[in-house]
């Protein structure tokens, strides 16, 4: 019993986390960073920050991970970081010819008040930064929000180098929100479907799910290029997926340059992927098309088969606000009872929303933000669930109650398939059914006597 | 991708036979690195995390703990505290306001609930910065609490990782010394540097129980807070890993007069090494336990040696890179290679000393390439000069090789086989077998050709 320290009793704890559901937001700007072509992301503090953002996220895309640092010193954080900023930029640009560098603060650097906009501009006064070449930054105070404030932070920073030409390109910016690179490319792909011409940002696609070519590539073939970015003012709007990852950059974008925007929950699921083709199919003013229908037709298919399996099943969920939210939403779809829903993330908007999505509903949900794991574990102990979903920090919970669990959310360090498999949109909710089925049926498999174990199911 | 290798760090670059080495290196990475080395923090967690029975608290932002969560495979044999996550959560009030109260508030917590031996307080930068007075709170909390509750001066920006083991090892030296001593054996020794990794301990521990020796406390693998606490009763301490511990035994030197010698576990020249100097030690007061480690050698060999010349019938010829942490784990490595007929073409460290780097250069091959802190343009560009089959290193550098199409050795904290001992020459043979030789390399384009040639060889043969 790993986790034998976990007591049912629940008491209030204002200073203490204890296994957290949830990490800070560098490494959520250093994630969407890795989405701009040609970017290395950069950390303006310690080298430690950089050291285990990079491992964090090698652990769970198995790709190499390459950003650099202010390797910062005792002196440095007495007298600023500033020269650190820009002998970084100089380097960086000499070495590893990046196009971009996008730039993210640590709590060292926040605290000492480093002041990003003014040496980046010092920077490109003093030539440091070659023609053609661009530096992004982003302020991401590690004792602020979680690692999603942190990618919201600098997709939001990424639109510093928009430029709008004052016509209009007929294009949609679609702002994906912190998904898996394969979510990215099924995003791309419906959009192709219905029509529309978009620009995706980030785009960790052909990043963080690139082949094995012989060769180390420090910059990939994909992501967003800046050409692209500085085009996000002449786009006709703005779908930004997730109010969590993408509203703040949409809604910048609205008060910047007058493109209108609108906020979706990311697709995950038959309704939250409903609207976000409603709202495609929209823009491009054509009916919805034929191949969409036919998978959508394909998910609800699945469910009507197997929606003896799913009637009330009880799940726990814990993971990132904006994917939960579309999470519960899909859950609640097929039958089945999210009673305890948990993000690390502060904020109170994500109770009410998913208290909104459950009222009514023959269950009482648990929900709560700025929680840990270990008080999931306490929920979980006091109401035990049928399955959990989350990322591998959950499989200590589900060893310990024996319950089933299926990956997802971020980090997922034992598993593989997230890189590659998408689990937005229509194919995506079949992914995520055939994933939360097995994870049922086995059990079942396991747990049923000679008598009841039956093949067909 | 240019080839350009940064004028200032060609000092921290050298090729073997190709004049006396003076490589810089034990300073910080050159700001804007891609730099594979950590922090303060980071050297401290890694050392004091495998004392299971105790508490560790991480001050700081949610980072540090979240990023420290289990993730070495450090084990235990009884608690698993250290398993589990505890930290300040330090949000943007404590870093206006301070966070000495709510740090006091999560040790009362914890200790009251978990009732650990000891409880180990990791500081963070931002603490450094906002003055906390971590060991006020400390001491207040070990007189409330009525168990050491021990400061870690683990800032992450006051130097490198080497500056954290420092730190870890001043805060394990606060524990030495107050345990009772009775009863323990005049043979015997504590392991130092060892981190139990896929239970490596245990395999050490069993070769020195049948020598004859005791073991007082095996400090930083499957580690007890009472066994620390009662060290100082033990003859000699044997210490691994060139930087972890090493400054913990000269302490121990300094206040108890307990010798100490430096040792390494991997590969068979030197474990077997280890033991004999273990044993010449202990020879005066135990005259039999030089034909003992004799015959304990000869029987653990006499286990691997075929199996080993069956691997090295394979890997004969092909080149290894080595990318460690310490530098003492870099020469047993080239030794371990040897016995599997392959030559290590390229070898770094992030913490090797000037010293470490010239024994280096001394053992090293002609051409080998010795490298201090590189960054990942470098490792590739010298992995393709060199024809390398395969990597050793850690976490950051496996999907690099594997980009490359060459083979991959996790001789970090994230190995999941034990490698040290006799018995762990033949895992490490067998893991480097299993990569090197693995079919999926015949299906990248670079290698494609190759792997056609030597098929045609066996052809023809």
């Amino acid at each position: 019993m790993l986790l034998r320290h976990t007591s049912a009793e629940i008491t209030e704890r204002k200073a203490l986390t204890i296994n957290p559901a949830k990490t800070c937001q560098p490494i959520g700007a250093m994630y969407a960073a890795l989405g701009v072509h040609g970017c290395l992301p950069h950390s303006h503090g310690s080298q430690g920050c950089c050291a285990y953002h990079r491992s964090a996220l090698t652990r769970h895309y198995k790709e190499p991970i390459s950003a650099a640092t202010s390797s910062f010193t005792e002196g440095a954080s007495v007298f600023g970081g500033q020269a650190n900023l820009l002998a970084a930029i100089e380097n960086i640009f000499a070495v590893y010819e990046p196009e971009v560098i996008a730039v993210h603060t640590t709590c060292l650097s926040e605290t000492i008040g480093d002041d990003l906009p003014q040496i980046t501009e010092k920077a490109r006064r003093s030539g440091k930064i070659p023609e053609g070449r661009h530096v992004l930054y982003a302020s991401t105070p590690s004792y602020v929000g979680s690692h999603v404030t942190g990618f919201s932070n600098m997709v939001k920073g990424m639109l510093a180098v928009a430029e709008p030409t004052g016509t209009k390109n007929g294009r949609v910016n679609i702002i994906p929100g912190w998904v898996e690179p394969a979510d990215m490319e099924e995003i791309k792909r419906l959009a192709a479907l219905v029509g529309v011409d978009i620009t995706l940002f980030p785009d960790t696609s052909g990043v963080l799910n690139g082949p094995l070519s012989g060769e180390f590539h420090m910059f990939p073939e994909g992501g967003v290029t800046i050409k692209q970015l500085k085009s996000t003012p002449d786009s006709i709007g703005t779908l930004a997926l997730g109010e969590w990852c993408s509203a703040d950059a949409a809604r910048h974008l609205d008060s910047l340059f007058k493109v209108p925007c609108r906020v979706l929950e990311m697709p995950y699921g038959l309704k939250a992927t409903d609207r976000f083709i409603d709202a495609l199919r929209k823009i491009a003013g054509v009916p919805v098309p034929e191949e969409v229908n036919l998978e959508r037709g394909q998910l609800v298919d699945l469910i009507s088969d197997m929606h003896q399996y799913f009637y009330h099943k009880k799940v726990a969920l814990v993971g990132d606000p904006d994917p939960l939210i579309a999470l519960v939403e899909f859950l609640a779809t097929v039958d089945m009872c999210p009673v305890h829903v948990l993000t690390g993330t502060p904020g109170k908007r994500f109770e009410k929303k998913i208290k909104q999505l459950t009222a009514g509903m023959p269950f009482n949900v648990n929900v709560r933000s700025s929680a840990d794991m270990f008080l999931l574990h306490q929920w979980i102990k006091n109401e035990p669930v049928d399955l959990i979903i989350g990322n591998s920090y959950c499989k200590y919970i589900a060893r310990d109650e024996d319950i089933p669990l299926v990956r997802f959310g971020f980090p997922i360090l034992d598993r593989v398939g997230h890189q590659y498999f998408p689990t937005v949109g229509y194919k995506g909710g079949i992914r995520l059914l055939e994933k939360v089925l097995g994870a049922l049926l086995d059990r079942k498999d396991r747990d049923d006597s000679e008598q009841s174990f039956e093949l067909v199911l | 991708m240019s080839t350009t290798i940064l004028e200032e760090r060609k000092s921290q670059i050298h090729r073997a036979g190709a004049g006396p080495i003076d490589l810089a290196c034990n300073r910080e990475s050159l700001a804007g690195a891609v730099s594979q080395r950590a922090c303060v923090f980071c050297g401290s967690r890694v050392v004091l995390y495998p004392i299971a029975d105790a508490l560790h608290l991480v001050h700081g932002p949610i980072g540090c703990a979240a990023y420290t969560w289990d993730i070495r495979g450090a084990l235990s044999s009884g608690p698993e505290l250290h398993r589990l996550s505890f930290s300040t959560d330090l949000r943007e009030r404590d870093v206006i306001f301070g966070g000495e109260r709510k740090l006091a508030a999560a040790l009362e917590e914890l200790v009251q609930r978990h009732r650990p031996k000891a409880a180990f307080v990791y500081s963070t930068c931002i603490v450094g910065l906002i003055g906390d007075d971590l060991k006020a709170v400390c001491r207040a909390a070990a007189a409330r609490t009525g168990i050491p509750v021990i400061a870690v001066q683990s800032e992450g920006f006051k130097g490198n990782k080497r500056a954290g083991y420092l730190a870890a090892c001043k805060a394990m030296f606060e524990l030495v010394g107050t345990g009772d001593t009775a009863g323990i054996d005049p043979a015997s020794v504590n392991i130092f540097g060892d981190f139990n990794l896929a239970g490596e301990t245990w395999i050490i521990r069993d070769y020195l129980r049948r020598m004859g020796v005791e073991v007082v406390a095996n400090v930083t693998g499957d580690g007890r807070v009472d066994d620390i606490r009662r060290c100082h009763g033990a003859a000699l301490n044997l210490v691994q890993c060139s930087g972890a511990t090493l400054e913990l035994a000269r302490m121990m030197q300094e206040k108890y007069g307990t010798s100490y010698l430096r040792v390494s576990y991997v590969g068979i020249e030197d474990m077997a090494d280890s033991l004999y100097r273990t044993a010449e030690f202990f020879q005066n007061s135990d005259p039999g336990i030089l034909v003992r480690t004799q015959a304990l050698v000869r029987s653990e060999l006499v286990k691997i040696l075929p199996e080993l010349s069956r691997l090295r019938r394979d890997l004969e010829g092909r080149k290894a890179a080595v990318y460690v942490g310490g530098a003492f784990k870099a020469f047993s490595l080239i030794k371990a290679f040897r016995h599997l007929g392959m030559q290590v073409a390229i070898v770094g460290s992030q913490t090797g000393t000037p010293e470490d780097y010239e024994e280096l250069a001394a053992i090293s091959d002609p051409g080998t390439i010795i490298v201090d802190d590189a960054n990942p343009l470098e490792l590739s560009e010298f992995i393709k000069e060199k024809g390398v089959d395969i990597f050793v290193g850690g976490i950051k550098e496996r999907p690099i090789a594997y980009k490359l199409g060459i083979g991959f050795c996790d001789h970090n904290h994230e190995r999941k086989i034990a490698m040290e001992g006799f018995v762990g020459m033949l895992n490490f043979g067998l893991e480097v077998h299993r990569s090197v030789t693995s079919p999926v390399w015949r299906f990248m384009p670079r290698r494609a050709a190759d792997s056609a040639d030597r098929s045609k060889e066996v052809e023809a043969c």
